[in-house]
């Protein structure tokens, strides 16, 4: 992919998500232009979140939300330069 | 050299371990583990001591957990635990059963993958979602849930599965093909004279009696069963039994004609133990003969129900067996069912109860 189309985001992660995965962490930086690919390498990094993240039709799991700049995203929401992502778990259970 | 049991809870918040030395007068409880997930099924590989749990969490769908030193650490997987884009996904992983150094997951929506590295990564059974019935299952209470699964421990290849509610299937051939096995059990729940369908029953728990791999015990929705060809026939050994309604069923660990049930006061009367009062009840021959197993359990104001995996066995020398229900108590026997009493209570509603023995 292109330099240009990509772009430095910060991700948050939420901690019940990061204490699935040792060595994982709250916030991240990371080089990506879409939603898709920041879960990717979000995968690359701790092996089997996107799993957690994500369903396989693939789609962000129900009970999941990823709020780009204050909106809920997709897999397809474009990531712009400085972007903050908030991975989120939605109100659930019982 | 001594022993001690580990009587392993899969509840709706987590998992969790009650343990005891061979006599099971006093129990030490642990947990709660696998970050308090659901776990619809926790069980041990009885040869090397590791913990498998089958999981399936709101936000984080489903995993298989793992613990390979008795619970006090736990990894999770589910690479290859995934239909194909586009369908359904999984929700939840409802049962696990191993053989052979492979280890079988049922799942929901009902399918069945196999891992043949302990759990690390999963393969899909695909020909059980080919059975021409696939589009005609429908779901039971729970769900479209594979959650009994039960193999031929002298032939690996040998498999029955419970579905609820498109009934008990077989394959012969380690699930390369697969066959239903309900002839003779009911689905009261279908119009009058279409009650004995060929697939559709509500199965709710299969068990294997102890080396006689042909005898199947059964409880339905729709009455309890016994088979000894290998679910070709069932027979209704439901004659002596309080209800025709239950969930889990416990063989012993090593009597073919022992089994152990709890049945309930009807699908449509609370589901509750029949008059409030709490009973495991036991055959010795094979379900001619029942006997309600009284002793220590409240029988006062009992308002508990068992889920379909929440009873097993040990074996041990007398046999233990143990159940929980579904407001949290966890009951054992260290006699065969003659006596009970309370290990823990006030847990979280508790979906499957197994043990493991092990050098202490």
């Amino acid at each position: 992919m292109p330099r240009t189309e990509t772009a430095a985001v910060v991700v948050r992660l939420p901690a019940v998500l990061v204490d699935l995965f040792p060595g994982a962490v709250r916030r991240i930086e990371m080089s990506v232009s879409t939603v898709r690919e920041m879960i990717d390498e979000l995968d690359k990094n701790w092996p089997g979140m996107r799993d957690r993240i994500c369903d396989s039709r693939p789609a962000i799991r129900k009970h999941m939300n990823v709020f780009v700049e204050g909106e809920r995203a997709t897999l397809k929401t474009r990531l712009k330069p400085g972007a903050e992502v908030f991975v989120l778990t939605a109100i659930s259970g019982g | 050299m001594a022993e001690k049991v580990l009587v392993l809870l899969g509840t709706k918040k987590g998992a969790f371990i009650a343990e005891s030395d061979a006599e099971r007068r006093s129990w030490k409880l642990r947990g709660p583990f696998c970050e308090t997930w659901p776990m619809n099924h926790v069980v041990a590989d009885q040869a090397t001591g590791t913990i498998y749990g089958a999981g399936g969490n709101d936000w984080f769908g489903p995993a298989v957990w793992k613990s390979t030193d008795l619970g006090e650490t736990w990894t999770h997987s589910s690479e290859g635990l995934a239909y194909a884009e586009g369908e359904e996904p999984i929700k939840a992983v409802w049962s696990l059963a191993q053989a052979n150094g492979s280890l079988y997951a049922g799942v929901q929506p009902a399918g069945l993958f196999r891992s043949d590295d302990a759990g690390q990564s999963w393969s899909h059974v695909e020909a059980l979602q080919k059975h021409p019935s696939r589009p005609h299952w429908n779901p039971g209470g729970a769900g479209l849930i594979l959650h009994s699964l039960v193999i031929d421990p002298n032939d690996h290849d040998r498999i029955w599965i419970g579905i609820s509610a498109a009934g008990v299937f077989y394959t012969g051939d380690g699930g390369k093909s697969w066959e239903p096995r309900n002839l003779g059990t009911r689905a009261d729940f279908l119009p009058e004279g279409e009650n004995y369908p060929e697939f559709g029953q509500c199965v709710h728990n299969l068990v294997m009696a102890p080396d006689m791999p042909d005898r199947l015990y059964q409880q339905n929705h729709c009455g309890m069963y016994r088979s000894d060809d290998g679910g070709k026939r069932w027979v209704s050994i439901e004659k002596g039994l309080p209800s025709t309604f239950g969930f889990p069923a416990a063989t012993h660990p090593r009597d073919p004609d022992t089994l152990y049930l709890v049945p309930l006061n009807g699908d449509s009367a609370g589901r509750y133990v029949p008059d409030a009062k709490a009973a495991v009840w036991r055959t010795r021959d094979a379900g001619r003969e029942w006997q309600a197993m009284r002793t220590g359990l409240p029988q006062e104001n009992a308002y508990i129900g068992v889920l379909r995996q929440a009873m097993a066995t040990d074996r041990l020398e007398p046999a233990g067996v143990y159940f929980g229900t579904s407001s949290g108590a966890l009951f054992a026997s260290a006699d065969e069912g003659e006596s009970w009493a309370s290990v823990a209570q006030h847990l979280p509603a508790i979906l499957s109860v197994e043990t493991l023995v092990v050098d202490d």
